[in-house]
């Protein structure tokens, strides 16, 4: 069973829908209950708002611990939100995230050299920068639909999967160990997308 | 490199069904909006926005079940606006399936409702729609289907919305819409240099290189078009293809 966590804010039931759709002999389930999270085999932590919202949310209905506690021990997909809370802080109301990753989230900055828009939003070419099985049947530089205004500053550069530019250059996909998270949204991108939760599915540490 | 700029194709719903023609070939239905959307999200739609036009208030529970119907299959982020009030409102279409919810006339009625709605929801799920009007030497902004006139100068407003979080602005020229003239994009290029949020020129996309011109001369992040696509003047192929050739950076 796959638990997906609703903390209350965005859009989380198409997640569910791109997992029912590709697998639909796969039962997932969008959940705030930390039982169900601390019994599923496989967690996916969607993310989307402010993250000072997302802690005050997951606090409010005792999810943090389960969700880090998922985050040490099984295969846990982080998507947009979801990837930053992973890291130390961030500059979004100065808060502090789960801290299992080292490395800060920033705000995009706007350019004087070339003009940004903040929000970044829509479809942008993710450049692998390593093999990993959620990379399978993905080519590199494929473009992914993101919406974001920050971003993780990973302290580690082994833990970078993949790279994406907007103004300048971004991590978008990080992994260690049983972690893999993503600052697009395979849920809204399309095919691939869909190959990247697939790949989730069948992954096996 | 970066990130690309988007084609959307907007359909109008009426009681359930898409109106104005959709000239599909092998379509079984063509005023099923499911099958519609199936079709644009094929040909490569980067988004697909529906605007709710029912006028009757028993009708309007029926774009619920397309939303929900829409986003089980199709996997491209969905925008739908029209007729919407309240963050009860804005609630219902996220948790039927929506990304991002447009807001028009209301936020006029009620700008508080664009702050409380993107601080509860995230500013991705709010785009404000502003329906835009030339009167002397300023735009002004149109409310009720343009056909009121509110008395705001439409570029000041756009950086209010802006301001209280809206995360995208979309932008009719009421002046060019049904023209097939092109998009204002005087306008569009004054709110695109003021604003840091993207935004979606709308009214007037008459030909491929009206598409063109409103990246280019309007600066938008994204150009939405109804009739070019419905009435199968052009593909969203089609349209992507020439943008290539202009060197403007699209996803295939």
């Amino acid at each position: 069973m796959i638990a997906i966590i609703d903390y209350g804010i965005g859009n989380l039931k198409s997640v569910h829908n791109a997992v029912s759709f590709i697998s639909p002999q796969t039962k997932s389930i969008v959940t705030s209950d930390p039982d169900i999270v601390s019994k599923a085999d496989k967690v996916i932590f969607p993310g989307q708002g402010a993250m000072p919202d997302c802690i005050l949310q997951l606090n409010k209905r005792g999810l943090k611990g389960a969700v880090i506690e998922a985050a040490k021990e099984k295969p846990f997909l982080g998507i947009c939100l979801g990837l930053q809370m992973l890291f130390e802080t961030s500059e979004e109301g100065d808060v502090e995230g789960f801290g299992l990753l080292p490395g800060a989230v920033k705000r995009f900055q706007l350019n004087k050299n070339e003009r940004i828009k903040i929000p970044h939003m829509g479809w942008n070419k993710v450049h692998l920068s390593t093999s990993h099985p959620l990379w399978n049947k993905i080519d590199s530089d494929s473009r992914f639909y993101f919406v974001h205004s920050f971003y993780a500053e990973v302290a580690n550069k082994n833990l970078v999967m993949a790279t994406s530019t907007h103004g300048e250059e971004f991590t978008c996909a990080i992994a260690k160990d049983n972690v893999f998270a993503v600052q697009f949204h395979p849920e809204k991108s399309s095919k691939l997308g869909l190959q990247l939760l697939k790949n989730f599915i069948s992954w096996n540490i | 490199m970066s990130v690309a700029r988007r084609i959307i194709p907007c359909l109008d719903v009426n009681d359930g069904r898409v109106v104005k023609g959709v000239n599909f070939i092998a379509l079984k239905d063509a005023g099923d909006p499911v099958e519609i959307a199936k079709r644009y999200n094929e040909e490569g739609a980067d988004e697909l926005t529906f605007l709710d036009i029912t006028a009757s208030s028993d009708n309007r529970g029926l774009l619920f079940d397309i939303v929900e119907k829409v986003a089980k299959q199709i996997f491209i982020p969905l925008t739908v606006g029209g007729g919407v009030r309240s963050c009860e409102d804005i609630r219902n279409l996220l948790n039927a399936g929506a990304d991002k919810v447009g807001i028009n006339t209301s936020a006029i009625l009620n700008p508080d409702l664009v702050a409380e709605s993107t601080s509860r929801f995230g500013s991705q799920a709010i785009v404000v729609a502003i329906d835009a009007k030339k009167v002397d030497d300023h735009w002004e902004v149109f409310t009720h289907g343009g056909r009121k006139a509110s008395g705001i100068d439409a570029v000041s407003w756009a950086q209010k919305m802006a301001e209280l979080g809206a995360g995208e602005l979309l932008i009719t020229s009421m002046d060019r819409d049904g023209t097939k003239k092109g998009f204002d994009n005087i306008l569009m290029k004054i709110i695109s240099d003021i604003v840091e949020v993207p935004i979606i020129a709308s009214g007037g996309v008459g030909n491929l290189q009206h598409l063109v011109d409103g990246v280019k001369d309007g600066g938008a992040d994204a150009v939405l078009a109804a009739s070019i696509f419905h009435y199968g003047e052009f593909t969203i192929k089609e349209a992507k293809q020439y943008m290539i050739e202009n060197n403007i950076e699209i996803r295939l």
